[in-house]
């Protein structure tokens, strides 16, 4: 079953590859200049041993993880805290509705200018645009505790503390790792997307800036398809500690394996 | 043990308030098995919450053993009808037996003794490291039962226990009940709103009216011990009283169109 799912993947990516190859050698109009997937990959292949691409994946992970721990050691105890607490949410909920449409891409250059330090400004950003993920989700985990959960355990003459330790944060963490998945997606755009717009010493973004500037277009699409790559790796990790961790929640809400 | 005088609860106000409880007189002797009986929407889980402290009433009072009900007792335990939503999906059953044993200055290992000994009388000795959900209606129930009575409270409130399980698992559970209350010395308040569980398990059992809810009828129930499914219920005694608080049930209803 699950090996018969990966070749059809395999399959997919191959035809990708193949039909990206036969793309870019017979269709691509004259004068535009694309790497074709067979320069792309040996490239991607080198840049493995590549010490300054290894030390910008180094920087840019380290950025990603600061900014999400960041994002999480405020969103959850805020989320809980707004959760818990309905008429703070109300008096906050026109601030945050206005502030989660804006882009967080968009608050980069004003980062720049207000943050000095190069890595705290990333670390920033990065945990500014993850906040809203880990904030609204573990809102709406929150939210979704169910009352007569609550009166159990309050009918055994627990206090309203011990009910929000012992049931309310646990019946909602499954929506504060969501929330946590879905910002660690944003994150890694966050972290490169600041090394692209300020630079620096070292960064996946950095090094795409300076292939860049010596017009070396395969080595920009190889270190694009490893922040892919990135993401994608972090964001399995991640749902398999969820399944393993939240068994109950899946079983509850019937969510297919 | 519990005294319930001239007990009033109105939800909202205004033009929109509901009247769920009106001048509700009640008391219930230690050691008693009490059923409530009345009309679905008749404010029997109002007054279950009343006692349980669970919800402020409007007016009137209710003591426990000469105390007046202010917050949750702690020598109290509710059973709600809906399991699979009081007791807490990411716990193991042992766990949610244990847990509100924390209220009782107990070491872990005594807790763990207690879940287990609770486990073994209501039939689920092996079901310790399972998760509710991995557990059938009436399995899930019995583990709300053992919580409960791991607790020790010297009152147990039962509210339509058996209102979600199938016909066989509810004579199972009713049984269960009543040889609970042989091993245990508990008073217990059990709703229903059906007639023949009523007096199948009761001591005695009250008729409520329909909603705003007071005591419109009160019958002792004299029935050779032991009880048992088949021979109780083709007791005479038991026959004659089910008509009554059928007609007194009925006479409600009647009332009411």
């Amino acid at each position: 079953m699950i090996s018969a799912r990966l070749l059809r993947g395999a399959a997919g990516v191959a035809g990708f590859l193949v039909a990206g190859e036969l793309l870019i050698r017979f269709a691509l109009p004259e004068g535009v200049e694309f790497p074709p997937p067979s320069t792309v990959l040996p490239e991607a292949g080198r840049l493995l041993v590549n010490g300054e691409f290894l030390q910008g994946v180094v920087t840019t992970m380290a950025n990603w993880a600061a900014g999400l721990l960041l994002a999480i050691a405020v969103g959850v105890p805020a989320g809980v805290l707004l959760g818990a607490v309905p008429p703070v949410e109300r008096a906050l909920r026109p601030i945050l509705e206005f502030l989660r449409p804006i882009p967080s891409v968009a608050i980069i250059p004003l980062a720049i200018l207000l943050i000095a330090s190069d890595s705290l400004m990333k670390i920033t950003v990065t945990a500014y645009a993850c906040l809203w993920p880990v904030l609204i989700n573990t809102l709406y985990g929150m939210r979704d505790v169910d009352p007569i959960a609550k009166d159990s355990l309050r009918s055994f003459g627990f206090g309203p503390l011990a009910v929000l330790w012992r049931v309310s944060v646990p019946a909602s963490a499954p929506f504060m790792a969501a929330g946590i998945r879905i910002a660690s997606g944003v994150a890694l755009i966050l972290a490169v997307s600041a090394e692209l717009f300020a630079g620096g010493t070292a960064g996946i973004g950095v090094f795409v800036i300076k292939a860049g500037s010596v017009l070396r277009l395969d080595l920009i699409v190889a270190a694009t398809l490893w922040a892919g790559v990135l993401g994608l790796l972090v964001n399995l990790a991640l749902v398999a500690v969820e399944r393993r961790v939240f068994h109950w929640h899946r079983a509850r809400t019937g969510e297919a394996v | 043990m519990l005294e319930i005088s001239n007990l009033t609860h109105v939800y909202g106000s205004g033009p929109t308030a509901h009247r769920a409880i009106d001048g509700l007189d009640l008391s219930v002797a230690e050691g008693e098995l009490l059923s409530v009986v009345g009309p679905s929407g008749c404010g029997k889980s109002t007054l279950i919450r009343c006692i349980a402290g669970l919800i402020r009433p409007t007016g009137g009072e209710i003591r426990i053993a000469g105390t007046p009900v202010r917050d949750t007792p702690d020598n109290l335990a509710v059973v709600f009808q809906d399991y699979s939503r009081s007791l807490f999906p990411w716990m193991s059953v042992a766990d949610n037996v244990a847990l509100p044993l924390r209220r009782r200055n107990m070491d872990k290992a005594r807790r763990r003794a207690a879940a287990q000994e609770a486990l073994e009388s209501v039939g689920l000795a092996a079901a310790g490291k399972k998760y509710p959900f991995q557990l059938s209606g009436g399995m899930q129930q019995r583990v709300a039962i053992a919580r409960a009575l791991a607790y020790r409270p010297s009152l147990m409130l039962m509210d339509e226990p058996f209102g979600s399980v199938d016909a066989q698992t509810r004579e199972d559970l009713e049984d269960l009940v009543l040889q609970v209350r042989g091993h245990h010395r508990m008073t217990i308040v059990l709703i229903t709103h059906d007639i023949d569980e009523s007096v199948y398990v009761g001591d005695r059992v009250v008729v409520l009216s329909k909603a705003p809810a007071h005591v419109v009828g009160d019958l002792k129930v004299d029935l050779p011990a032991p009880r048992d499914q088949i021979t109780t219920r083709e007791h005479p005694d038991f026959v004659h009283l089910r008509a009554e608080v059928g007609r007194l049930v009925r006479g409600v209803e009647a009332a009411a169109s």
